[in-house]
């Protein structure tokens, strides 16, 4: 009993309030207002300071009229501050985020033409896999909040994965989310047993219980751990689904309308990684909704 | 252990049957094994060889239960190119290679490999199988043997064939040719006879047997010859203490040079094919519905290959006319397969000499029948009927298949099929980016009913269709599962088909196979297995139905109710229901629905949120009209409409008295005094023993549905028998 609670302690020092300080990439691009208000807001919601990365020379104009769009945060008392710096767009975001400590950087997403479907453009990609912080992808960024109502967050075997889930149960709670289904991607080779008949489908299928039921109590363990205030007055699911790393997910996050999927980020990323997507990568060449890569 | 006691009991019980089975289908097997080899221009007994070994090993090591082995119709053309090109020596060691390579693939577990191949295209080779057959035996049919180059010519040189018949002046060649005819016309009219004695012995074995009556009359009754001319008379069966000797010594000097390697290739291709799709259809025909382990099948017919091949027999592949006679006699495992390989040895031991007085365009009429259902023109209107692309995909396939050969042929189809995908789609990037993807995903539904969902996504054809079939086989047909293709811009035929297969195979094993998600799709044909396309702007009026329509369709009418697929958007009524508050109707469709306009059922098509996070859903859902006014609420399970009381600030309404409902339903109203009362005994205790249901009311009418997104076909008749009762409780 004393363990727990002792444990219990160390999850809530380490990982609530996660996000201290948001970074965004600033172009002045038509989706310009749209991209800032979110950042606005989640750095309101999070309480964390904003900073405005413009990869340029600075101008008064600029910066002025940065401060116009967020002038409406003001009575959010928002904290931001913009940072230019010239050079490779890449290079420039990855560094000023490590320079100023980002937690949390916030990219945007490319719509395929015509098709209501998203992927990560080839810069927001090379940060993502590069960058040391954690990563928001947002599909359709826009100036009135949509309500965040379904989370989905991996529950992956994987050391991160505590973490990970904690946080997604905070973010939850700071966006007033009210479902959170957490999802178990079961690689099929663990059923041991191969399908060939009745015989060895009847034994595959039993073997597919006993390690949803794991899978199940591994995650239900890792909740409790959560702090009380976090997961009360939430519907929590579990899915168990047997397929892909990465891929399935993000394919349930979608069917569900999810409205925001919570990820472990990748472990390590070699140039085999991106030759043949895995992980992570399936999801940015198909966003399915918001996603939030967790360090 | 008493299980293990309990089969050996069934087997004792049920040998009987099976001897009796095996004979049956031995009665076949025996003149197309014959004819079959010779048709392959091998030694007649090389077929009967195939099918004693493979009958043998088969049924001790196989993974099927009722299927019978032996030589296969499809081989034919390939063991004729091998025969001709490599000489019989070398064709034999080929055979032993392509048995290596089908064991070879059933250790690699490539028991799906007949799935990567187009169904048209499929269909177009084993068309052009039939026609090789045919052209070529129609000639000996008729006591007329050529020989050609090309399976072409052999086909153009019927009608000369049939002209020189009708002049013969040699009283032998006219009998030879009576006897091809005669038997052809048995062949033909077999299955037209309904008699119970006559349908005792199969149409091939009353050949065998009026040929041999025939020849004793004429040796007994008549003292005379066989009129037959000699040279159309079976030659060269040997009897059994020759078959021993003569076993060839296997000499693999031949074997360095690409003409084999091809032949070994073709033979190991058709074969697993052949047996594949064999395998897949008499599953279908089991009564006891079991499941054929199909790469054990692969591996026993690889093996009884080699040794086959070793003995001086041909291929061993599944055949599926002689394992559909055999479920038909009683069959229940794999021991019909070896008495029928017993008594093959029986009939050579007893009557081998016998067996030289059938003559040859009789057996030939044999094969020219099968090769006639192969190619016959039913299989062409039903490929049209699917569409007309499927056509063009079926005679690229045959024709190239006849004039190169059946590898190429089945590649041709391939290609072909690829090309008429990406023209339909007007897209190769929709293949190319999304073949590799993992694109199925399948979970069971945590609910109480514990379905099988799985999705697809981007697109399904014959490419990946392995990954849909490798998710679908891992649940046990007993299940409910749903199929939803509404994120699939395109499904082909081959799916469709396949869909469709699985479709009957749950519905025989007690389980349900539903398909949705394909009434945004559109289709050139009427037919159900036609392949479909997401269109970017929905058509109004839709060439066809889905299966699911049309199920709907049936169930409207055993209730007396309309059905109506069409869009509507006139959908007021359902404006003051508290759900579309927030949400935007786009129309609904698929609507049964009852004169009296108190019971709708409908598939709906809304928006959640405007233009910002526009999200289209689709949800099937009933509507009940009631005669009288009830109260305004929303009821549903506990803790899913929580994020509906935050917004309008209502709190969970508990009923008095019935803690299971409080605690298990989330009851949300305004008039809490109404409501209440509303909630009395009959009511509550209805909600609490039936599934949950989201059910709202607007005070005269109810809103009922279920889940997330549209409803299968069993679960609309749930929704539609609850609609009724609550009806009938209210009321």
């Amino acid at each position: 009993m004393l363990s727990f609670n002792f444990e219990q302690k160390i999850v809530k020092h380490v990982s609530l309030k996660p996000f201290k300080s948001i970074g965004i990439g600033v172009a002045f691009s038509p989706n310009l207002k749209a991209n800032l208000f979110e950042a606005a807001r989640l750095s309101v919601f999070f309480d964390a300071k904003l900073f405005l990365i413009h990869v340029g020379e600075p101008s008064e104009e600029k910066t002025n009229g940065l401060n116009e769009i967020l002038k409406s945060f003001e009575k959010d008392q928002l904290n931001f501050e913009v940072v230019f710096k010239t050079g490779d767009p890449v290079d420039v975001i990855l560094s000023t985020s490590e320079e100023k400590k980002i937690d949390l950087l916030i990219l945007g997403a490319v719509q395929r033409e015509r098709f209501v479907k998203y992927y990560v453009g080839s810069i927001a990609r090379k940060i993502t896999r590069q960058a040391k912080c954690s990563i928001l992808l947002l599909v359709k960024p826009s100036v009135v909040r949509a309500p965040c109502q379904h989370i989905v967050v991996n529950g992956l075997k994987d050391p991160k994965t505590e973490s990970t889930i904690t946080a997604a149960f905070y973010v939850a709670n700071q966006l007033k989310a009210k479902k959170v289904t957490i999802v178990e991607e079961i690689n099929e080779e663990q059923v041991t047993v191969k399908v060939d008949d009745d015989k060895s489908l009847r034994r595959a299928t039993i073997i597919k219980e006993r390690i949803k039921l794991r899978e199940n109590s591994r995650i239900k363990e890792i909740i409790s751990h959560i702090p009380v205030e976090c997961t009360t007055e939430k519907s929590i699911k579990l899915q168990p689904i047997f397929g892909k790393k990465g891929y399935s997910i993000g394919h349930y996050a979608q069917i569900m309308r999810a409205d925001l999927l919570v990820m472990n980020a990748p472990t390590k990323m070699t140039f085999w990684d991106r030759l043949f997507p895995h992980d992570i990568e399936h999801i940015l060449t198909e966003l399915p909704t918001d996603v939030l890569i967790l360090q | 252990m008493s299980s293990k006691k309990n089969n050996i009991a069934t087997f004792f019980q049920t040998l009987p049957k099976n001897i009796f089975s095996g004979f049956v289908v031995s009665l076949i097997a025996l003149p197309l094994g014959l004819g079959l080899a010779m048709a392959s221009d091998a030694p007649p007994i090389a077929g009967i060889i195939s099918a004693v070994i493979g009958g043998i090993v088969v049924s001790i090591l196989g993974g099927s239960h009722v299927t019978i082995v032996g030589p296969g119709n499809g081989l034919v053309g390939v063991i004729l190119v091998a025969i001709t090109t490599l000489g019989l020596q070398n064709a034999y060691i080929a055979i032993v290679f392509s048995g290596v390579l089908l064991m070879g693939l059933g250790f690699l577990r490539m028991g799906a490999l007949a799935n990567f191949f187009p169904s048209s295209a499929i269909q177009g080779m084993l068309a052009a199988i039939g026609l090789i057959i045919l052209g070529k035996q129609f000639h000996i049919m008729f006591a007329h043997k050529i020989k050609r180059e090309d399976t072409i010519d052999y086909l153009l040189e019927i009608p000369f064939t049939i002209n020189d018949a009708l002049h013969y002046e040699s009283k032998g060649l006219v009998f030879a040719a009576l006897a091809g005819v005669i038997s052809l016309a048995i062949m033909l009219f077999y299955s037209k006879i309904r008699n119970k004695y006559l349908q005792l012995i199969p149409a091939p074995m009353w050949i065998v047997i009026l040929s041999i009556g025939f020849s004793y009359y004429f040796e007994i009754g008549l003292h005379e010859p066989n009129p037959i001319a000699k040279e159309y008379m079976i030659s060269g069966i040997p009897s059994f203490q020759d078959i021993i000797a003569d076993i060839p010594t296997p000499n693999f000097s031949g074997i360095w040079n690409f003409p084999f390697w091809a032949s070994v290739l073709a033979l190991t291709l058709i074969a697993s094919i052949e047996s594949l799709l064999s395998i897949k259809a008499v599953d279908k025909l089991d009564p006891e519905k079991r499941r054929s382990n199909v790469n054990r099948d692969l591996k026993a017919l690889g093996l009884a290959t080699i040794g086959s091949g070793f003995l001086g027999g041909l291929n061993v592949v599944t055949v599926i006319a002689r394992s559909s006679v055999n479920v038909n006699n009683g069959a229940t495992n794999r021991s019909a397969n070896f008495f029928h390989a017993f008594f093959l040895v029986l009939f050579i031991v007893l009557f081998s000499t016998q067996l030289t007085r059938i003559p040859l365009p009789a057996l030939m009429a044999i094969l020219v029948y099968t090769g006639y259902k192969l190619a016959s023109p039913n299989v062409i209107t039903k490929i049209f009927s699917i569409g007309k692309e499927q056509l063009v995909i079926f005679f690229v396939t045959l024709i190239i298949t006849l004039k190169i050969g059946l590898i190429s042929g089945i590649i041709s189809g391939v290609i072909a099929t690829l090309i008429i995908h990406i023209i339909i789609n007007k897209s190769a990037g929709l293949f190319l980016r999304n073949v590799l993807k993992p694109n199925v995903l399948m979970y069971q539904e945590t609910d109480e009913q514990h379905n099988f969902y799985v999705s697809v996504k981007h697109f399904c054809s014959f490419l990946n269709y392995y990954r849909l079939k490798e998710q679908l086989d891992a649940v046990p047909e007993n299940q409910d599962i749903i199929v939803d293709f509404s994120l699939c811009e395109f499904v082909d035929h081959t799916v469709m088909e396949n869909m469709n297969n699985y479709q009957e195979l749950f519905q025989k094993r007690g389980g349900h196979f539903d398909v949705v998600g394909l009434d945004m799709h559109d289709t050139d044909s009427k037919h159900p297995f036609a392949l479909r396309r997401m269109l970017p702007v929905p058509k109004i009026i839709k060439n066809s139905l889905t299966r699911r329509q049309t199920s709907m369709k049936s169930l409207a009418k055993d209730y007396n109710y309309n059905y109506s697929s069409k869009k509507e958007k006139e959908v007021s009524f359902l404006n003051n229901f508290q759900f579309f508050n927030t949400k935007n109707i786009n129309h609904v469709y698929n609507k049964l629905s009852h004169e009296d306009k108190k019971m709708k059922l409908f598939d709906i098509e809304f928006s959640e949120g405007e233009f910002i996070a526009k999200e289209v859903i689709r949800k099937t859902m009933l509507y009940i009209n009631l005669n009288h006014n009830i109260p305004e609420f929303t009821l549903d399970k506990e803790g899913f409409l929580e994020k509906v009381s935050a917004l309008a600030g209502i709190k969970d309404i508990d009923i008095e008295n019935h803690d299971d409902f409080s605690d298990r339903f989330f009851l949300l109203g305004e008039n809490v005094n109404e409501i209440s009362q509303f909630f009395n005994d009959d009511i509550t205790h209805f909600f609490e023993s039936n599934p949950y249901y989201h059910v709202e009311s607007n005070g005269s009418a109810l809103l009922i549905f279920g889940r997330q997104r549209l409803a299968g076909m069993k679960e609309i008749k749930a929704l539609f028998d609850f609609g009724k009762r609550l009806k009938a409780v209210i009321s």
